[in-house]
């Protein structure tokens, strides 16, 4: 198949001022792309052909490729990880585009997430966030029998529901006001929901809310665009869980 | 060392050739994947063995990396990996030529018994490393041996 790119070009990192004059949309008419290729792949044939022609190879981020590690991540024809549910950008393949398709492919948007180069933002903001807080750091002592602690399925199966968060950033990305609070969410929600991780639960509420704020990310106003974006489906319900693990953090501080 | 680093960049981005590095990747792959994969013989072993260093003289020759080490360069990042891998792919063919025996999925097909794997724990019942000993020089294989006091090795029979 063929498809016609535009693809955002930016050679340096974002400057504090209109994003608009760091770099611009660059047309690429493709062929030969398989349907079989997965849009990564694609992007790999566009970059050998590149720089073949002596012209610079478009910079994304990838890794495992498989959905798991969170860091591939671009908006493709206006939405994050593009256009399937629950899909990574790098598990959609190239089959969901019809023959003869324009694609519009930019980088996340936020200035929390700075551009570093064309697709590649830097998100250090959120292991800044993990840092302050989204660990459990009480001595859990030698390993004991798997089920020492008593963990209802209930409450394990909410735990794990937040816990699949890979951190791509793709719900600050689809938010309109770059609010990251469903990533935050997930991680307040994966520790509240298991009794290893209520000790610091106050204290980890307090601490992931401050970091977020002070990164600059905005707050939510009930749009749900990041649970229509996120590619592990993380439910919004974890931005309820967060407010209420905030709110009772805050009342009961000393 | 800081200085061996900037060496080997400007290196990389000076030759300008003609072929990518993604091109070099994948001909070191096909041959690993061929003659130094799950199963493998002496005469794929040694035949790859004068391929890896045709190919590693010609990616420092003709390979291509566009742009700057001033700013963030994937291809640049990505050649610097390849040429690791064209020192290592050789030194995993040494290895794999060196143990004349099947062990596990390390399948020398000189070394079956009817399709299984055939131990040599006469003269194989060790752990190896290779030393480095710098560039250009073959590596120094050393060898400890496994010692088992309570249990007899045997083979292991999957059927
Ligand atoms: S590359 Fe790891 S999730 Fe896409």
């Amino acid at each position: 198949m063929k498809v016609t790119l535009h693809i955002w070009r930016q050679s340096q990192p974002s400057t504090k001022s209109d994003f608009r004059r760091d770099g611009a949309m660059v047309r690429y008419e493709l062929d030969g792309v398989s349907s079989d290729m997965s849009f990564l792949e694609m992007l790999d044939v566009l970059n050998e052909k590149l720089i073949k022609e002596g012209q610079e190879p478009v910079a994304f981020d990838h890794d495992c490729r498989e959905g798991i590690c969170g860091s591939c991540g671009v908006v493709i024809n206006g939405r994050p990880h593009g256009p399937e549910g629950g899909t990574t950008a790098c598990q959609l393949h190239m089959r969901s585009f019809k023959d003869g398709a324009e694609i519009w492919i930019e980088p996340w948007r936020a200035s929390a997430f700075p551009v570093v180069r064309d697709l590649v933002v830097d998100r250090s903001a959120f292991d800044r966030i993990v840092q302050s807080g989204a660990f459990v750091s009480v001595n859990t002592g030698a390993p004991q029998d798997a089920n020492a602690i008593p963990v209802p399925k209930a409450d394990a199966d909410r735990a794990f529901d937040a816990a699949t968060c890979i951190g791509c950033g793709a719900c600050v990305a689809a938010c309109k006001n770059a609010s990251a609070m469903l990533f935050v969410g997930a991680k307040v929600s994966h520790f509240a929901h298991l009794p290893q991780g209520r000790v610091e639960r106050a204290e980890r509420a307090r601490n992931l809310v401050a970091t977020m704020d002070a990164e600059g990310f905005g707050n939510c106003t009930n749009q749900y665009e990041c649970e229509a974006a996120c590619p592990k489906e993380i439910p919004v319900r974890v931005i309820a869980e967060m407010n209420r693990e905030y709110l009772r953090a805050k009342v009961t501080e000393e | 060392m800081h200085g061996e680093v900037s060496e080997r960049i400007r290196r990389l981005l000076s030759i300008q050739g003609k072929r990518t590095v993604d091109d070099f990747h994948k001909a070191l792959g096909k041959i690993m994947w061929g003659k130094c994969g799950m199963a493998r013989n002496e005469a794929g072993l040694q035949q790859a063995l004068q391929e890896i260093p045709v190919l590693r003289e010609e990616f420092w020759r003709d390979v291509r990396v566009l742009g700057s080490n001033e700013s963030l360069n994937q291809s640049l990042e990505k050649a610097g990996r390849v040429a690791d891998f064209l020192e290592f792919g050789e030194l995993l063919c040494r290895d794999a030529l060196e143990r004349r025996e099947s062990c596990g999925g390390h399948f020398r097909e000189e070394w079956q018994d009817a399709g299984e794997a055939q131990r040599d724990d006469e003269n194989f019942c060790h752990a190896a490393v290779w030393e480095y000993k710098g560039e250009g020089q073959p590596e120094v294989r050393h060898q400890e041996e496994l010692v088992f006091e309570n249990v007899a090795l045997a083979v292991r029979s999957y059927k």
